[in-house]
């Protein structure tokens, strides 16, 4: 049952099979900086989300989220922590006051080292939350292929539904496509039935026409969600990234039917930013894409500021970090 | 809806802005606006009111003083009276209370922004996130203008009194584009709001109040077209600044006519948003919206006509409805929509009778099925396609959400499409390629260009337009040239500084005629008969025929401004190129000085030595504005975003010139060599007593290089080429030094085509002397400012 949704629309999506290698669906691309600034200047001031309705997208936000730990110093005890409040992530008496206690609110997965998933993959197992491993050398990519497939079927042995690759910049960068694409091919295989994220590291890219091309790419071999960022470069995840990510999203759509999913990852810490996002991914994609299915959030810190949100509205009063559970 | 139910939904619900605050100033006024005059509220002399209301639905916002002439006439009396003492406050008096203005509208930009909503219906994130920062941008930038007036215009002085007539789609924001440079170089002003929207002009009047500004320096009339006639009437006005229709424009232009008046139209357009294959096409629909569905298509720079190359139209208007789909229209105070209410039913029905017609003539309407309001003024995102040129639709403003499509193959065809318009005010061009883009900026007759971005304005960067949409600039310096006039021109006489000849005998023995000569007319780089076959005859001072010159008519004038319009390699040469023909000229000029010299002395009975140092002064002159070819030349200015915005100076393309009937052979070049320097090819016609001379120079002008078609020569009855010329539609300017009735004539049939005009109002130069015959007004005159914006960044 690990692949079932954990809210919203049960409708199965159809997972995307991946196509030929077709360089005149991408090489086109040219995408202007300024313009697509100028839209997401505009988009997150167009729509405004307030009151029940805010609430209701911060739960929405909840659930879309792929609650992280990846550090050097992560331990079973810190990750056990985190998985327990990826299963319950507001205080119960919130959640009952609101009264959402049925929508089962849990964030959509955590996300962890391979190296932890001896403790996430039970530590979750029952609650719908998936585990997610970032794999292939992460976060620089800078290891042998094989290393990198190896490290992926482990992973998926271990028991992550999820697999969070990152693409080899360098292929990238020289214009390597087809050898790009080959690379994520290999990857989608070696994660049998798990999902492939692939981490473009836009942040070290360089151009935005770059992003837009090795999204084409990722999705041409198969990933079932293109993704931002590692968080551990020094720009991560931007809504002039986001647009250009979705907007490919939105063209391969049309051009084959099948739907991929977008994960922002680093930097979104406020849950203002949650709701632009979600605001952004409605505008551009429609509400078909607004489920964990097809959106999620890498993100550490950003619950926290939703749990303050939340108690905000119910008591009028601002909230504290320490009156919610850390996770 | 239960917030599980919303989780389920994610709709965004409604997010208004409250209207509390804006609705407790309204009370605070008893919900009665009045005229601001001398510093005080006045009662309309009439006692007679309108209201004004919320289009969004239908509420009465407020009872607006109806302004008669009386009221108008205090109104301009106070502002007459404040004139001396606003001046003498010198650049840094006035920059002090222009920075107030700027930090009191700042402080009170919410209540500005929802009053504006609630009168207007635009969308309050669209008042509130550009129409009051770009007001308090333009209050800034003209205080510093003011500070450095005297430094940057030294040689400029305050026109005096100016009235200003504002429209309904930008309240505040043409508000601040009209008062913020006319307080700025030292003016004051009576301003009258447009009836529908008058609330910000008085709280604006308001904050005027808070902060001290001198009794009688901002007058506020409000009121209807009655008010506006009046103030366009006063003899006390020196000039008129309006924006809004073209038709109103044109009355305008006729009313003021021989008056003085200075006058800056900025009028209607129809202006192109041109696609191209290579565009970044998401990106570009969205520019799109900015273009047409902003402000509910209510501006008059709306990119209404799409143009897109037929490569990428079906890809591309798909992606257009699709995004067509998701606008949203509703309450100006949700923050929640896209679009507004229209500001009128009156506009509603307009729109919707232009759209049927549409339809009639054969053009695809296409509406979203998405909900629109069911009370208020509201009218949906439409797009027609199939609106070829000769449709009513691709040639007429409607001034709404409404899109006309046709396609085009190459960028000549873009540009020839785009041209095709009695407008010129904006254009927004799509590509991915510099070059693409650069190459056809300067083709487009439009004020302003965009590339790749669209409808974005700052205090620093000019506007306006070409053709029907008006002339004259606002923003940047070129804008501040409408608000002064060169201190010289407060010294011009109304009788003649110099002799225009035939003042003594002749001593009769220079340049005999040895072999008949025959002058004829000059057109198009030919010498040719005139089409009446009749001839004038010239006499020199001593009353002895010199020669016969050709009567040209209405049909010569029609020959020379073909043959300068198929001249327009001139305008788009280097300028370096243009500056070595003017040398070439000086050169073989001067190798003749003595001829010319002869000829001066038979025409006129001046002195050999007069003469001569008239020949002199005119190499002079041809030296001066060879020189000046390349140099007057164009700005980047400092916009607040990531892009450059060139302020290119461009020639105006075909001038006609009625030259001085004074002021001999250097009158003459004085009018025609600015012209030239900047690229405009001209038709000129020289004075009776200057013909024969201008026919010497056309020798000249032959062995020189000159391109066939740069200048025209046509001699000939005055009066009656002046007047062909002024009528004809396919020239962009018109010079005149003559008669106070020849100026009124002219600016009254310019009001035809809005073709730029420059007259004397039968005041007199001295050509001898640089300050006034070589101003840089020559230079302005000959131009006009086109800006640029390219953004960047990759």
């Amino acid at each position: 049952m690990a692949n079932m949704p954990s809210s919203g629309d049960a409708q199965a999506i159809p997972r995307n099979p991946g196509m030929p290698f077709r360089p005149e669906l991408f090489q086109h691309i040219k995408i202007n900086k300024s313009a697509v600034e100028r839209r997401c200047d505009s988009i997150v001031k167009r729509r405004s989300v307030k009151k029940d309705h805010q609430v209701a997208w911060l739960l929405k936000a909840i659930t879309c989220m792929d609650l992280t730990t990846l550090s050097g110093d992560d331990t079973p005890g810190t990750v056990t922590r985190l998985c327990r409040k990826a299963m319950q992530p507001v205080r119960a008496d919130i959640i009952a006051r609101l009264g959402v206690q049925d929508l089962g609110i849990t964030t959509g997965a955590v996300c962890v080292y391979h190296n932890m998933l001896a403790t996430a993959v039970p530590a979750v197992a029952g609650s719908g939350v998936h585990v997610a491993a970032v794999s292939t050398g992460f976060p620089a990519g800078q290891i042998p292929l094989p290393f990198k497939i190896n490290e992926i079927k482990a992973s998926v042995a271990a028991g992550a539904t999820e697999i969070d690759i990152v693409i080899s910049r360098e292929l990238a960068l020289t214009g390597q496509w087809e050898a790009l694409y080959e690379e994520v091919k290999a990857y989608r295989e070696a994660c049998g039935e798990a999902h492939l994220k692939a981490i473009l590291a836009t942040g070290e890219l360089g151009t935005l026409t770059t992003v837009a091309k090795a999204s084409w790419v990722c999705m041409m071999a198969g990933a079932d969600f293109i993704k931002t960022s590692t968080g551990k470069e020094p720009v991560n995840a931007t809504l002039p990234f986001s647009l250009v990510m979705v907007r490919a999203i939105r063209e391969y759509h049309e051009l084959t039917g099948f739907m991929i999913g977008y994960k922002p990852a680093g930097g979104i810490k406020t849950a203002k930013q949650s709701l632009d996002y979600l605001a952004m991914i409605k505008e551009e994609l429609g509400n078909a894409w607004l489920r964990p299915e097809l959106f999620r959030f890498g993100a550490s810190s950003l619950l926290g500021d939703i749990e303050r949100q939340l108690e905000h509205y119910l008591t009028g009063s601002y909230s504290a970090q320490f009156r919610h559970p850390m996770g | 809806m239960s917030i599980k139910e919303i989780f389920n939904t994610m709709e965004y619900g409604n997010a208004f802005e409250s209207a509390q605050q804006a609705d407790a100033w309204l009370e605070s006024r008893d919900r009665t606006l009045l005229h601001y005059i001398n510093g005080k509220w006045c009662q309309p002399e009439t006692g007679q009111f309108f209201d004004t209301s919320n289009p969004a639905n239908g509420k009465k916002l407020a009872q607006v003083a109806d302004g008669s002439e009386q009221d108008v006439a205090e109104a301009v009396a106070s502002a007459h009276a404040a004139k001396a003492g606003w001046k003498k406050l010198g650049g840094h008096g006035r920059a002090k209370y222009l920075y107030a203005l700027a930090r009191q509208v700042q402080k009170h930009a919410r209540l500005f922004a929802v009053l504006e909503s609630l009168d207007n219906g635009k969308p309050i994130r669209e008042s509130r996130d550009i129409d009051i920062p770009l007001v308090a941008r333009h209050f800034y930038h003209h205080a510093g203008w003011a500070q450095v007036m005297d430094r940057e215009l030294p040689d400029y002085e305050p026109l005096g009194v100016v009235g200003q007539i504002i429209p309904w789609n930008f309240p505040l924001l043409m508000l601040a584009w009209k008062i913020a440079p006319a307080l700025a170089m030292g003016n004051t002003l009576v301003l009258k709001p447009a009836e529908f929207t008058s609330t910000t002009a008085i709280l604006f009047a308001q904050i005027c109040d808070d902060i001290g500004l001198p009794k009688g320096v901002v007058n506020i009339v409000l009121g209807d077209a009655k008010a506006g006639s009046a103030l366009v009437a006063h003899p006390l006005v020196n000039k008129i600044a309006f924006t809004g229709s073209t038709e109103v424009g044109r009355i305008l232009r006729r009313e003021t006519a021989g008056t003085g008046k200075k006058l800056s139209l900025e009028l209607g357009g129809k202006s192109a948003f041109v696609v191209y294959d290579d565009a970044d096409l998401d990106s570009t629909v969205e520019g799109l919206v900015d273009a047409i569905w902003f402000n509910q298509g209510q501006v008059c720079c709306a990119g209404s006509r799409l143009l897109v190359q037929e490569s990428v139209k079906e890809r591309f208007l798909a992606k257009v409805k699709a995004r067509m789909a998701k606008l949203v229209s509703g309450d100006s105070l949700d923050k929640n929509i896209d679009m507004g209410a229209l500001v009128d039913e009156s506009q509603r029905s307009r729109i919707a009778s232009l759209v049927a017609l549409g339809a009639q003539e054969g053009g695809v309407v296409w509406q979203p099925d998405t909900p629109m309001p069911t009370t208020g003024c509201y009218y949906p995102p439409t797009i027609i396609t199939d609106v070829e040129p000769a449709s009513t639709l691709a040639q007429e403003e409607i001034f709404g959400p409404v899109l006309v499509v046709s396609s085009f193959r190459t960028p000549a065809e873009s540009v020839a499409l785009a041209n095709n318009s009695r407008y010129g005010l904006a254009v927004s061009l799509w590509t991915e390629n510099i070059n693409l883009a650069l190459d056809i900026a300067p083709k487009i007759k439009a004020g302003v260009v965009w590339v790749n971005c669209t409808n974005v304005f700052d205090a620093a960067a000019g506007f306006g337009g070409y053709r029907e949409s008006g002339f004259g600039r606002e923003g940047g310096k070129e804008g501040l040239f409408e608000y002064v006039k060169p201190r010289w021109e407060a010294q011009l006489s109304t009788s003649p500084v110099l002799k225009a000849g035939k003042a003594k005998a002749a001593k009769g023995d220079a340049a005999q005629v040895v072999i008949d000569r025959t002058p004829k007319l000059y057109i198009g780089g030919k010498q040719v008969r005139p089409d009446s076959g009749y001839t004038d005859v010239v006499r020199g001072a001593n009353g002895q025929t010199i020669a016969e010159l050709p009567q040209g008519s209405r049909k010569d004038i029609r020959n020379a401004v073909e043959a300068a319009q198929a001249a327009s390699g001139w305008t788009q040469t280097s300028a370096h190129n243009r500056a070595q023909v003017l040398y070439y000229v000086a050169e073989n000029f001067s190798a003749r000085a003595a001829e010319f010299e002869a000829r001066i002395v038979q025409l006129t009975g001046k002195s050999a030595r007069a003469a001569k140092a008239e020949v002199e002064q005119c190499i002079d002159r041809l030296y001066t504005y060879a020189a000046l070819t390349d140099k007057y030349d164009g700005d980047v200015h400092s916009t607040p975003m990531r892009a450059v915005t060139l302020a290119m100076k461009e020639a105006l393309g075909v001038i006609g010139i009625v030259a001085p009937e004074e002021g001999g052979l250097l009158g003459l070049l004085s009018v025609v060599l600015p012209a030239i320097a900047m690229g405009n090819r001209v038709v000129v016609v020289p004075s009776e007593a200057t013909g024969l001379l201008a026919c010497d120079l056309y020798q000249v002008l032959d062995t020189s290089d000159l391109p066939g078609g740069v200048i025209n020569i046509v001699t000939g009855d005055r009066v009656a080429l002046t007047d062909t010329l002024a009528r004809h539609y396919d020239i962009e300017g018109l010079w005149y030094w003559g008669t106070a009735e020849g100026s009124t004539l002219i600016e009254t049939e310019a009001a035809a085509t809005m073709k730029r005009t420059w007259v004397n109002y039968g005041r007199f130069y001295d050509w001898h002397d640089d300050r006034v015959a070589t101003s840089e007004q020559f230079l302005r005159k000959a131009t006009e400012i086109k800006n640029i914006w390219i953004p960047y960044g990759e």
